[in-house]
């Protein structure tokens, strides 16, 4: 009755993400009730009476350092979303465009706005989930590497590179894109326009400047959130309890059978979590696509080979040079809308999350 | 099915480590054979080094013979795959697949083999179930979640997962240590049963179950700390318990240590 | 018995159930596939930091270049340095991390040790789910909103440093958290069974076991903010000489001088650019080299 399922799973994976779900490692006897893995500290200290009323200040005073610092965080995070929509409702208030429908960015005269930001989303959104179906396969099978493949000699510091990536600065990988990598996906882009440019993401773009692209650009992001799909996922990868991977051997599983009925249904929540925030972390990325997108003045067609502008490229391009309050609450209008749009993508992960736990 | 393993003067090492020096036993077929011994002896590594289980430690080797019906599982062309899809193994702590549901988790091993006949494998896993004893508690709900099930149902099914694949050997390593003493009755009557069909190899802590349930004991034991774990002796469970022949026997089992 | 073997028998004797072909294929395409993606991971990594040696390095060993600033030289002029852009970069990101590190660490310990399921607790941890996924621009707006608009401030390196708190806390919280949690209960329970206050043994116990993990999350933190752009090109402006006061005027720092040299399109430029990048990729990774030798130091001892 009072054994709980010996599953390691993601059961209380849902709160914080991934770094829930430890496998139990301790041998519980049956009929022992365990605090779970995510629970409270087991026992209230003891109540002491030497010196008891100065431990219990002390006890206090923590008490509400800490509790204080999480209230602190919740307060912050509302009044992002509050401030952000005090300077913003304003400008949409006299924008002279539909704000969700227009593809125009016009913001120079503040006393005749006219933006919206259907340009903005269909780029952040197409660079974004091109780089993530390029990065998902090959971040899941980084990390199968590292965890199930190399030897264990290596997997360390073959992982470290991996972490080396993640610390390259995105400035770094924005230049390195526009700069050396543009003109070597040249052929390829233009062998993609030429046999499949009948498809819309292959068509002929309308990008000035060569390989100033959301092609070249969703390359160099996939590069860029590999290591955060790569490292969580790992993680989770290797929390696979032994039992079940050992389990799957004595059942006669080759490797990639242990992976399979193991190691994957294990890890899947948390693969798809690191997955999420990897898109996250794409559809905000500012200085790398403010640097390799090209401006231009048509509308985007949904090509990969289009320029144009994401949420925060237009936003970093253009803000600095802003000297008037309404203005300024165009761009913070469109920075709200990708604010949302993250949150968004984080509570689809939450989900997903809580009901693969709940399968479990 | 059941066949017979043969030790020939096995020794294994941990890297530079060596766990365990020159054991030489024999286990007949449709027996079971009791690994009995202190903790750290290399009862449970010797156990694990029949199914070539304990190569998931990097640098873990096995030299000397271990024959199944006279074919070294050591040799080079043999694959530890079919080694272990050949011996199978229940685990100290029952480990169902969290994510199958009871009836998936018993098919797990011939699902893997490429049967896909829904038949077939309904009738593996009733089969199965009703080999570990399981069959009338979870006739009714196989769809529901292997973890749902207690401890000791949980352990049984894990029984009825290795033994769906129709292995000749089935390797036990402590599998009643975590559970309570009625499962823990359960799973004895189980091995009882098994031995009809299979040949067994259990390590265990518990020298009366070791009494109850063996035909053979062997003992193991270390000669210092730091030293490997050898085989002290190895006969006949009554033989073993009453008149042992060796000193360090007669104190383990009489409780004077371990 | 194992005699000698013929080469037309199957491998594996009739005593062993044999796997399928198809297994074994399926089992080798798997492990080539995910050799390949390692691969392919690690070519970008090569050429990008080949790409900044071969580029910067020349640059970075020129006298001056750690010593001086821009300041008084023209786009198309070589010579100067970088150091009021270390300056910046490192000012920025510290007082950043001097802030974020207690307030994230706090937020963790009030998670792990006190929050349990409560409320607040859900709320929090949602928060920070949030905040981890905040782009920098966002962050960088909501600086602006509050600090410039409202408030009235000025452009400035401690507006940065604002936006790149907000960035750091999630971090900072999260690996705490995960720290925290590593942390047997057992140990607690030890500590409480000996009369310990709470907060004592969290302070005593907990901390010092979980730290060194702690700061190498705190290390990485630091190093994601340090390479940040986003925020500089809203709240604070470039300035090619050196500037020490963080609340006023125009402060350079690493990013910013890329971005700025960007519109400069002589060798020079170019050069400062490429010196920029590896200067910033020596500077994180020095921050993580002593991240690991702190939490080499800080280990619990094992031995």
């Amino acid at each position: 009755m009072t054994d709980l399922p010996v599953t390691g799973g993601p059961a209380g994976a849902g709160d914080t993400g991934v770094v829930r779900g430890l496998p139990v490692t301790a041998t519980i006897p049956e009929g022992h009730v365990r605090m779970p893995d995510t629970g409270p500290p087991p026992a209230p200290p003891p109540d002491e009476p030497a010196g008891a009323t100065s431990s219990r200040r002390g006890d206090r005073l923590f008490r509400w350092l800490v509790t204080g610092s999480g209230a602190f965080v919740v307060a912050l995070i509302g009044a992002i979303g509050l401030f952000l929509l005090v300077q913003a409702i304003p400008s949409v208030l006299v924008d002279q465009d539909n704000f969700l429908l227009s593809r125009n960015f016009d913001t120079e005269d503040p006393a005749n706005l006219r933006f919206g930001i259907l340009d903005l989303l269909l780029v952040t959104v197409e660079v974004s989930v091109f780089a993530l179906v390029l990065a998902m396969p090959v971040g899941l099978g980084i990390a199968l590497f590292l965890t199930q493949y190399a030897p264990p000699r290596l997997a360390r510091p073959f992982g470290y590179l991996i972490d080396v990536l993640a610390a390259v600065p995105s400035i770094i990988f924005g230049l390195w894109g526009i700069l050396v990598l543009a003109p070597v996906l040249e052929p390829v882009a233009g062998w993609l326009q030429a046999h499949l440019g009948g498809f819309f993401l292959f068509a002929p773009g309308n990008s000035g400047i060569a390989g100033a692209t959301v092609f070249t650009a969703g390359i160099v992001l996939a590069v860029m959130i590999l290591p955060i799909i790569t490292s969580i996922t790992r993680e989770v990868f290797e929390r696979t309890p032994r039992t079940h991977v050992e389990a799957a051997l004595a059942l006669g599983a080759t490797r990639w059978e242990v992976i399979r009925i193991a190691v994957l249904p294990f890890g899947r929540s948390g693969y798809i979590s690191a997955s999420m925030l990897g898109l996250g972390r794409a559809l905000g990325e500012t200085i790398a696509l403010t640097i390799i997108l090209a401006g231009v003045q048509t509308p985007f067609s949904g090509s990969l080979f289009d320029g144009g502008a994401t949420f925060a490229s237009k936003i970093a391009l253009s803000f600095a040079e802003l000297n008037n309050d309404l203005s300024a609450g165009a761009y913070i209008a469109a920075g709200l809308v990708l604010f949302v749009l993250t949150f968004a993508v984080n509570a689809l992960a939450r989900a997903v999350i809580a009901r693969s736990g709940a399968v479990a | 099915m059941a066949k017979r393993l043969d030790l020939k003067d096995v020794d294994i090492y941990y890297g530079s480590f060596q766990a365990v020096d020159g054991v030489t036993l024999s286990i007949p077929p449709n027996s079971v054979t009791a690994f009995i011994g202190p903790s750290g002896c290399g009862k449970s590594t010797v156990l694990r080094a029949l199914n070539r289980m304990h190569e998931v430690v990097p640098g873990a080797r096995v030299e000397g013979e271990v024959l199944l019906d006279g074919e070294d599982i050591y040799a080079p062309n043999v694959d530890p795959v079919s080694v272990r899809r050949t011996i199978g193994m229940v685990f100290q702590r029952p480990n169902p697949f969290p994510t199958m549901s009871i009836r998936d988790n018993v098919v797990a091993g011939l699902k893997l083999q490429g049967v896909k006949n829904k038949k077939v494998l309904d009738e593996v896993a009733e089969r199965s179930l009703r080999g570990a004893n399981l069959w009338n508690e979870v006739k009714d709900r196989l769809n529901k979640p292997g973890g749902s099930l207690s401890g000791g149902q949980q352990q049984r099914l894990c029984i009825a997962r290795a033994i769906a694949v129709q292995p000749e050997v089935l390797l036990m390593d402590e599998p009643c240590s975590a559970l309570d003493p009625i499962s823990t009755l359960a799973i004895e009557d189980l091995i009882a049963n098994l031995k009809k069909q299979y040949t067994i190899v259990i390590v265990t802590h518990n020298m009366q179950q070791a009494a109850r349930v063996s035909d053979q004991t062997a003992f193991f034991n270390l000669r210092a700390t730091g030293e490997p774990g050898r085989l002290v002796e190895i006969g006949d469970t009554e033989k073993v318990f009453s008149t042992p022949t060796e000193k360090a026997t007669e104190d383990y089992i009489s409780g004077r240590f371990g | 018995m194992s005699t000698t073997i013929d080469l037309d028998e199957p491998a594996v004797g009739p005593t062993f159930t044999p796997i399928s072909t198809g297994r074994k294929i399926r089992n080798g395409i798997a492990a080539v596939l995910v050799t390949l993606a390692f691969l392919v991971a690690v070519v970008p990594l090569v050429w990008v930091l080949w790409t900044v040696i071969a580029e910067g390095l020349s640059v970075v060993l020129r006298p001056g270049w750690w010593t001086q600033s821009l300041n008084g030289l023209l786009g198309r002029q070589q010579g100067g340095g970088a150091y009021h852009a270390i300056y910046g970069t490192l000012m920025q990101s510290l007082i950043a991390a001097a802030i974020a590190t207690p307030i994230g660490i706090l937020v963790a310990i009030y998670l792990v040790e006190y929050g349990a399921k409560s409320r607040l607790a859900r709320a929090t941890t949602f928060m920070v789910d949030i905040l981890t996924g905040i782009p920098s621009i966002v962050a960088a707006l909501f600086v602006y909103a509050v600090w410039i608009a409202i408030l009235g401030f000025d452009r400035s390196a401690f507006a940065v440093s604002l936006a790149l708190v907000l960035l750091m806390v999630p971090v900072v919280v999260r690996s705490t958290e995960e720290m925290l949690r590593i942390v047997p209960d057992d140990l607690r329970e030890a500590a409480y069974a000996l009369g310990v206050p709470k907060w004592k043994t969290i302070v005593r116990i907990v901390i010092p076991t979980a730290l060194s993990g702690m700061l190498t999350g705190i290390s990485l933190a630091l190093a994601r903010i340090m390479g940040e752009t986003a925020p500089m090109l809203i709240l604070v402006a470039y300035a090619p000489f050196i500037n020490y006061n963080v609340f006023a005027g125009n402060m350079a720092s690493l990013p910013l001088l890329m971005t700025v040299e960007r519109a400069n399109p002589t060798e020079a430029g170019s050069d400062r650019i490429w010196g920029a990048a590896i200067t910033l990729i020596l500077i994180i990774t020095v921050f993580q080299l002593i991240a690991a030798l702190l939490s080499r130091v800080t280990a619990p001892k094992t031995k």
